[in-house]
Formats: structure tokens, C-alpha cells, sequence
């Protein structure tokens, strides 16, 4: 709660600083009355404080103004644009869970493969290209060369109540294959490096070595003992990682064109609206906060050193 | 036929600056329902012996010579999964820190029955009622109640005990214990200790006790090993070797344990330190350190010789013999 309040009020402070939206909203020949009217308006020359409490009051009713750019309500603008990037990172999480922790399980198990030198190597890519290269790269091959895939948009949607949804057409789905596998190379190889090391870890532990003794097969040994006991840092990355996928959607949307919140957000930028920023930037930290949350609670599923102890009083003695 | 028999056993260990020779030319037997003893500095390849019997050197380690044997069937050459088979089913193993073995992400229930169920045809209700059993035998009380709770819920003794039944679900003929003591504290070393010569007596089963605290041996062996730089000094009935050492290094290590009431200045120490695997010695790897060093022992290397009741490998004794 607190963190949120902290974000609302640096994002509303930091937005004081971007520019002056009345700029943009009158033309070049408006008089410096006509100026001061449109501030009086948009109550820009109110104390700072009011102006705060007025846009954390209306946040918190999920109101956050009208945009100055397009004079509708942010809320609205928002959530039109917000299926549209949900969707795309959710695509690309599952993309970067389902093949990075596979392939770290792999490496880190046949870590002298040739095989697993080669998904290093290549993961190393993901790693250090950026986001918006390997966007531009995947555009150049699939959608110019090889004309098969949509360079940009979303497709065709449907609309399912407020919610819009690309993923019930044809069109929906081949326009999400680029810009998720852009936003997910960063997180997958992130995922497969992590998994990779954390499972070195933890072969290497008594436990493993005792469950080998014990002549447990080598599935149950790397699937059911050693990669459950990788799971609590690789869960808190994924889940911290979630959160930047949202943030990086920024780029992917732009490269992309892709309808979402992101590129709402650039080009409210471009324009110091400051209401829109505002909002995704309170909406963003919510995220972040609701995920963390859901990590917590992951972690007392998976390790129960974890859990308050029902039974810490009989914890057995000689 | 010994239960196990362990042949001119070599343990190398390639690096890139050469290959480092870590176990030398061992052999031992152990019978049925024996406590062998191993003793020895650390470095000396105690548990890398043990290691090689289980199956389980980390590579680059590796067998490069000699035969190990369970009830006269080679098992050394074994491909991996018939290996599997063998350990936790014949060959049970206790590893030094109780605290670590057990996966803390699974209740200790779930530990035994999965272990059960890998090496007999349990159902999982028969193989419950069999864990129960198993966790009253080494001593958990309500060991029903306990079926639930992790690792973590257990003092380190406990789960020393918990890592016993482990060992036994499948009643093995041969349990190698690597340290079973060492992280324990002194009350409770006993306790373990009298628990491990209980249950062997009661199951027939063989121990391959490795440790370096000589009490513990004298306590619980049969038999003796003495392991100095990858190779076997003394090794002979406990008593005999105890009371009558015939090799320098055991006489050394021997005068070495403090005893109580004997009001001495310094505790007696060998000389020196156990020569690195990159430099051990020619002739006898012990010469740098013995108090009894004569030129026979810088040029040959001598071989395990009986000499009264024990078997040592050192000149003094094979002189003695020949009459040289």
C-alpha cells in the first residue's frame, strides 16, 4: 500500500518536470490569456499538493482524468489498450517459462554436452541483444524476406464483453508470434541461465548424492528432488521478470506498432500528457506490487521451511 | 567368499597437470556382518574408497585398475543403471552431515516410501507400514506422527537416524557410513554409533565404517584399516592393531589420542603432514614423516606383509620376516 502511494506520488511529480502540456493542446497563435484559461481548466495552477491529493483521490475510484491529448478519459483509453498488452506478455511469459526452464534443466544436467554449449551460446544472444534489434531482425526475416508473418499490429479482434481478444482469429495469432517471441528472448535465456546455475547448485548438494546412494533413478533424482529445490529463486525471478515484461513491452509495442498500453504510453510521452503517464505508471507499479504478493504466497507452497510451524514446538529430540 | 572383496582397487583423478593417483593398489575383504573400520588423515582416500564401492566417484574420478566384487559378482564394471539397482538395494549409504542429506522439500515419509518403493515390489500402504517400522527401529518415537514433517522439524541426531532407515529400507547387505558421527556431537555420536552396531547385529549387516576418530573404531569394528596416501599401512583385527601397532604411522596416530587423566605437557603429534598427491614420495609415502626411516624406504615400496596378528606394509617388519 505504501509503495503504491509512493509511486502515485513520484509519478505525479516527476510528470511536473516533462513539459508543459498546454504547448501542444493550444496552437502557436494562442495569446497568453487564452493560456491561462486553458490552465485554469485542467486546474495546472493550483498548488502542487492539491493537484496531488486530487489525482490520488480520483485514482484510487479509478479515475485518472482526461487525456490532454485525445480529450477522452484515461481510464477509457487504458482500458481499451490494456487486453492488448496483457495478452501479448502473458504469450511471452509462457513462451519464456516453457522453453527456458526445459532447456536450463537440460544444460544444467549435460552440462558438457554439445548440445547444451550450443543453447548457451545461443541464449548468450538473447542476453545481450536488445529488445528493439532483435525486433527489427525478426521483422526483416519473417515479415520482409519471407513475407509470413504481419510486421505490425495485432490483427483482427474480437471483442468479449471489454475485453479484446486477437486470440480468436488467425490473423490475431500470427500477428502475436513476432513481437512475443521479441519480448520473450530476454526472459527465456534469462530463465534458462538461472535454472542452468541454480540446478549446478543443487547437484551438487548431500541431498542429491544421498538420493543417488539410495539408487533413485536419475528422472526422479532431476525432475523430482533437484528441480523442485530450484524453485524458489527461479519463481522470484520469473515473477520480478513478469513485472519488466510489462515495462518492456514499451518497446516491443513501439517496434511492433502494437495497440497496447506501452505505446498509449510513448506517445503520451511525446506529448507530456501527463494524466495518461500517470496512470500507467500507478497501473505498472500495481502490477509489480499484485505479483510480488502472488510470489510470496509461492513460496510457502513450494518450501515448507517456510511455512509458521505448526509443529516447531514438537520439533523432535534426543 | 567374502561378501565384499576389493582387489588392487586404483583411483585416478586426470588433470591437466597430470593424473593425480588418489587410491593405490587397495585391497580389503569384508564379511558378512563385519565392521570394517577405515581410518586415516584427511586426503588419505578413505571415502573415496568408500565412493568407488557405491558407484558414486565424481568425475573426473575414476576406477583405472582393480576389481571390486559384492558377493563374488564384479560391480565395478557395471554400466550405470544396473549400478543403480545395486545401491540403496545391497549397498546402503550414510553420508557425514545428517543436516544436508535429507531433500528439505519433502516430509521424511515421503522419502522412505519413495526409496521403499524404488527397490521392492511395496505397495504404497505396505511400504508405509514399513517406513513406520523402520523409524521406530532406529528410535523415533511416534514415529506415525512423524511420517508428515520435514527435515527441518528434526534435531540433527534425529535425522541422522531418519538417514539410517534410509540406508536400511532395502536391507542392504553392506552399509558404507562416511563419517556417520563427525557432525554430531559427542552425547549423541554415541547414541548413533550403538544404534548402527545394534541394527547390524540384528540384520546381518556389513559396515564400512569410515571415520578418523580412532574411538569410534575401537568402539564399534571388528577389523581395521589404516589408509595412508591412497594406500593401506596397517590392517588387521581391532584389538591387535590397537594395542599392538606394527606400522609407524599407526603407532603414531595411536600415541596420538589423548587419554584422560594422563598428565602430559604436549599431546603427541607425527611429525610433518600427509605428502600431497602430486608429490608423494618414492619408496614408502610415509618415510618423509616415520621416526624409524632406514635407506630401504626412500628406494622400495613395500607391500602389505603379515606380521604377527596384522598385516602391515612397512620394511621393519618385512626385515623381520625375511631376516634380512
Amino acid at each position: 500500500m505504501a509503495v503504491m502511494v509512493v509511486v502515485a506520488f513520484v509519478a505525479f511529480l516527476m510528470f511536473n518536470f516533462v513539459g508543459d502540456p498546454v504547448d501542444n493542446m493550444v496552437g502557436q497563435e494562442a495569446s497568453y490569456a487564452d493560456r491561462e484559461a486553458m490552465r485554469d481548466r485542467l486546474g495546472l495552477n493550483d498548488p502542487f499538493l492539491v493537484q496531488f491529493t486530487r489525482f490520488a483521490g480520483n485514482a484510487v475510484q479509478g479515475e485518472f482524468g482526461i487525456s490532454y491529448r485525445l480529450q477522452r478519459p484515461v481510464a477509457d483509453l487504458i482500458s481499451e489498450r490494456m487486453p492488448a498488452t496483457l495478452e501479448l506478455v502473458m504469450a511471452s511469459a509462457i513462451l519464456a517459462i516453457l522453453i527456458g526452464i526445459p532447456l536450463g534443466v537440460y544444460t544444467g544436467i549435460r552440462r558438457d554436452a554439445l548440445s547444451s554449449r550450443l543453447v548457451l551460446m545461443f541464449s548468450l544472444v538473447g542476453v545481450s541483444l536488445p529488445t528493439f534489434v532483435i525486433g527489427i531482425l525478426l521483422i526483416y526475416v519473417f515479415a520482409v524476406i519471407l513475407g509470413v508473418l504481419p510486421s505490425f499490429g495485432r490483427g483482427e479482434a474480437v471483442q468479449l464483453g471489454w475485453w479484446s481478444t486477437g486470440f480468436l482469429t488467425v490473423s490475431g495469432w500470427k500477428a502475436i508470434i513476432l513481437p512475443s517471441i521479441t519480448l520473450a528472448l530476454f526472459q527465456m535465456t534469462l530463465i534458462l541461465r538461472l535454472v542452468r546455475s541454480e540446478m549446478l547448485e543443487v547437484m551438487r548438494t548431500d541431498y542429491i548424492k544421498f538420493a543417488r546412494a539410495r539408487g533413485l533413478s536419475d528422472r526422479t533424482i532431476n525432475f523430482g528432488h533437484a528441480f523442485k529445490n530450484t524453485l524458489v529463486p527461479v519463481i522470484t525471478i520469473i515473477g520480478l521478470n513478469v513485472g519488466s515484461l510489462i515495462a518492456f513491452s514499451i518497446i516491443t509495442e513501439t517496434v511492433f506498432q502494437w495497440p497496447g498500453m506501452g505505446f498509449l504510453f510513448i506517445q503520451a510521452v511525446g506529448f507530456a500528457d501527463v494524466p495518461v503517464m500517470a496512470a500507467y505508471l500507478v497501473l505498472v507499479a500495481l502490477v509489480f506490487v499484485g505479483i510480488n504478493l502472488l510470489v510470496d504466497i509461492l513460496y510457502f507452497v513450494v518450501d515448507p521451511r517456510l511455512r509458521v510451524d505448526r509443529s516447531v514446538a514438537m520439533g523432535g529430540d534426543e | 567368499m567374502a561378501l565384499l572383496e576389493v582387489e588392487n582397487l586404483r583411483v585416478e583423478f586426470p588433470t591437466r597437470r597430470g593424473t593425480l593417483l588418489a587410491i593405490d593398489d587397495v585391497s580389503f575383504q569384508i564379511e558378512e556382518g563385519e565392521v570394517l573400520g577405515v581410518v586415516g588423515e584427511s586426503g588419505a582416500g578413505k571415502s573415496l574408497t568408500g565412493a568407488s564401492i557405491i558407484g558414486l566417484l565424481e568425475p573426473p574420478g575414476r576406477i583405472a585398475a582393480g576389481q571390486i566384487r559384492l558377493e563374488g559378482e564384479r560391480i565395478d564394471n557395471l554400466p550405470y543403471d544396473e549400478l543403480r539397482r545395486i545401491r540403496g538395494k545391497k549397498i546402503g549409504a550414510i553420508f557425514q552431515d545428517p543436516l544436508t542429506s535429507l531433500n528439505p522439500l519433502y516430509t521424511i515419509g515421503r522419502q522412505l516410501v519413495e526409496t521403499i518403493r524404488v527397490h521392492t515390489d511395496d505397495t504404497e500402504a505396505q511400504a508405509r507400514d514399513r517406513t513406520v517400522q523402520l523409524l521406530t527401529e532406529v528410535g523415533i518415537p511416534a514415529a506415525e506422527r512423524r511420517l508428515g514433517s520435514y527435515p527441518h522439524e528434526f534435531s540433527g541426531g534425529m535425522r541422522q537416524r531418519v538417514v539410517i532407515a534410509l540406508a536400511l529400507c532395502a536391507n542392504p547387505k553392506l552399509i558404507v557410513a562416511d563419517e556417520p558421527t563427525t557432525a554430531l556431537d559427542v552425547s549423541i555420536q554415541a547414541q548413533i554409533i550403538a544404534l548402527l552396531k545394534k541394527l547390524c547385529r540384528d540384520h546381518k549387516t556389513a559396515i564400512m565404517l569410515i571415520t578418523h576418530d580412532m574411538g569410534v573404531i575401537a568402539e564399534t569394528a571388528d577389523r581395521v584399516a589404516v589408509m595412508y596416501a591412497g594406500r593401506i599401512a596397517e590392517i588387521g583385527p581391532v584389538k591387535q592393531v590397537v594395542k599392538h601397532p606394527k606400522h609407524p604411522y599407526t603407532i603414531g596416530l595411536m600415541g596420538a589420542i589423548p587419554i584422560v587423566g594422563r598428565d602430559i605437557e604436549r599431546l603427541t603429534q607425527i611429525e610433518g603432514s600427509m605428502p600431497r598427491l602430486t608429490n608423494i614420495p618414492d619408496g614408502c609415502s610415509f618415510n618423509p614423516r616415520c621416526p624409524k626411516v632406514f635407506d630401504r624406504c626412500y628406494v622400495e615400496r613395500p607391500d602389505l606383509v603379515p606380521t604377527g596378528e596384522t598385516t602391515a606394509a612397512c620394511w621393519l617388519h618385512a626385515k623381520e620376516k625375511t631376516g634380512v
